[in-house]
């Protein structure tokens, strides 16, 4: 069995499989919404290599964070734009 | 302070191109630097394949990596110059000066993304960026899924999400089926490998439809895609779908081999015989060098490991595989060229910038890149046009070969330090 990782996505706990990145672990979270455009538009994903920047959330209070590029960690707490 | 890391060779990405520059380069006995912004190494085509291995090539490679004595620098993005012989970097923990006597830049490509109605509800990735995302553990079993574009890289997602247990029910490839046969002709004149390789492709996609001549016109649904409308140029139809991975073409990542003063011709970064740039002692490898494919970007990489490293009959050696592997990439770009359609799907109110929300419209009241950033901000945002900057390029036929740095947004403090920002030095 892969190890998993406990994280919390807008406050609410989530096991993800070990090696999951955020934008993954924040659409097994249920979430089809990372951020919203300057004009208020709901955005997630597009490039997954982080050149886009459509996946921005919030990791451990740290604004703007790229999630495609960042691996979960134990612990972690993220938060979209709608949270 | 920010700390600092120094080598003989340092080198930028840690894809197939730098991995294999980094090995032969290491076999001098100097001392080899990778740094690469991906939590893991092997770039586009073989991220993940620690957890999940799905190309044959990359497990040798891979041992070969780990057998060879090299300091891995992950999760390190490099934003900028800090004088000659220093780059400047950042991580999630602050900056980093790396310092080098011999620079091999290798940092790939990306998708081109064009803007068509509705490309911008989520659920519209990239091709490769679905992949991407499915490699980094998103959940694909089940879900419907289009493929959409150009170029063989839509043959290669389709039979991967396949495998991950995705229900692929569509292709659907921009260029003419005309277009398209010469190249297939050429492949099994020349490249009986690559023809196997084909063949092993179709035969994991039997049952997917391929069609050719076949675009997107619009992605519809309400907060996320729910369905994808695509025409042949004489009907339109429409699919119901969970994600869309379209994506037409690679263009090169040139922002740090141009901040570095290194020539561009033709849109992609000049090198000599020795894969040596316009830059003494800066070395250029893979698709920053033109577009085509794993077997160049691992030959390429290995003469420019070899070279940087004073190891000039080893580099030689492969000048005739790189040959070929040029030779199979210009075929394929003539294959896989753009449409001209493809310029006129945007609606007036399509976005085209999708950071700072600037229309079609708005965009192609002006003349030139420069001109359609100062008046509407387009490619003013965080990606800093290079989403926007490609699909310009394509639809308007603006060159975007400038660059400010840093290349990448920062934590401004980083940068403030850094000789690298002209005003720091005031
Ligand atoms: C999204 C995508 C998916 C692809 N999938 C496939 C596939 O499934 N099958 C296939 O045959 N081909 C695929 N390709 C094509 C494949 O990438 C090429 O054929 C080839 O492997 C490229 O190798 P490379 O080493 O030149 O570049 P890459 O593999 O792109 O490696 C470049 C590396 O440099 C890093 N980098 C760039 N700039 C910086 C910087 N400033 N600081 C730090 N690091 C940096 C990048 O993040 C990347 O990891 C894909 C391409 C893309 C863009
Ligand atoms: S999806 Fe493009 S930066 Fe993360």
């Amino acid at each position: 069995m892969p190890e998993t990782i406990r994280i919390k996505v807008n406050g609410v706990a989530v096991d993800v499989p070990e090696h999951t990145n955020v934008a993954a672990a924040v659409t097994r979270a249920g979430h089809v919404h990372f951020r919203r455009s300057v004009t208020g538009q709901p955005r997630g994903p597009l490039c997954g290599m982080g050149i886009c920047f459509e996946c921005r959330v919030t990791i451990d209070g740290q604004p703007h964070r790229r999630s495609c590029q960042v691996l979960c960690r134990p612990g972690m707490e993220i938060q979209t734009d709608d949270a | 302070m920010t700390p600092e890391r120094q080598f003989d060779v340092l080198v930028v990405g840690a894809g197939p191109a730098g991995l294999a520059a980094a090995c032969c380069a290491a076999e001098s006995g100097r001392r080899v630097g990778v740094v690469d912004d991906n939590p893991d190494l092997g770039g586009q085509i073989w991220r993940g394949e620690r957890v999940h291995p799905h190309h044959k090539e990359a497990g040798a490679w891979l041992q070969r990596v780990r057998t060879a004595s090299l300091d891995f620098l992950p999760g390190m993005q490099v934003i900028g110059q800090n004088g000659p012989g220093r780059l400047l970097a950042e991580t999630a923990d602050g900056a980093c000066e790396l310092r080098f006597e011999r620079l091999i830049l290798a940092p790939g490509a990306r998708e081109r993304f064009l803007p068509f109605p509705g490309w911008t509800l989520p659920g519209v990735l990239g091709a490769g960026g679905l992949q991407a995302m499915v490699k980094g553990g998103l959940p694909i079993e089940g879900r419907r899924v289009v493929v959409a574009g150009s170029g063989p890289l839509l043959l290669a997602v389709a039979a991967y999400l396949r495998t991950r247990g995705a229900k692929a029910s569509l292709i659907a490839e921009q260029a003419a089926w005309s277009a398209l046969l010469p190249f297939g002709l050429a492949l099994l004149r020349t490249q009986p490998d690559k023809t196997r390789q084909a063949l092993a492709l179709r035969w994991a996609l039997r049952g997917v439809p391929y069609r050719t001549d076949c675009w997107p016109m619009r992605a519809d649904g309400d907060g996320k895609l729910a369905s994808v409308t695509l025409t042949n140029g004489r009907r339109t139809w429409s699919v119901p779908c969970d994600y869309l991975a379209c994506g037409f073409g690679l263009v090169p990542n040139l922002e740090l081999p141009l901040l570095m003063g290194c020539d561009v011709r033709a849109g992609f970064v000049a090198v000599d015989e020795m894969q040596q740039t316009s830059v003494n002692g800066v070395y250029g490898a893979g698709e920053v060098t033109g577009i085509g494919g794993l077997d160049k970007s691992l030959t390429e990489g290995q003469i420019a490991g070899y070279a940087a490293t004073g190891q000039p009959a080893k580099a030689r050696r492969l000048v005739a595989a790189r040959k070929r592997s040029q030779r199979f990439a210009a075929t394929l770009n003539t294959a896989f060229a753009l449409r001209d359609e493809l310029r006129h799907v945007a609606a007036p109110d399509t976005l085209v910038c999708r950071c700072e929300d600037v229309s079609y419209d708005r965009v192609r009241r002006h003349e030139s890149w420069r001109a359609a950033k100062l008046q509407t901000r387009c490619g003013m945002g965080p990606c800093q046009g290079r989403v926007c900057g490609a699909a310009t390029e394509f639809l308007f036929g603006w060159p975007t070969t400038s660059v400010r740095p840093p290349i990448y947004p920062t934590a401004l403090a980083n940068f403030l330090e850094s000789p690298a920002n002209p005003a720091s030095l005031a």
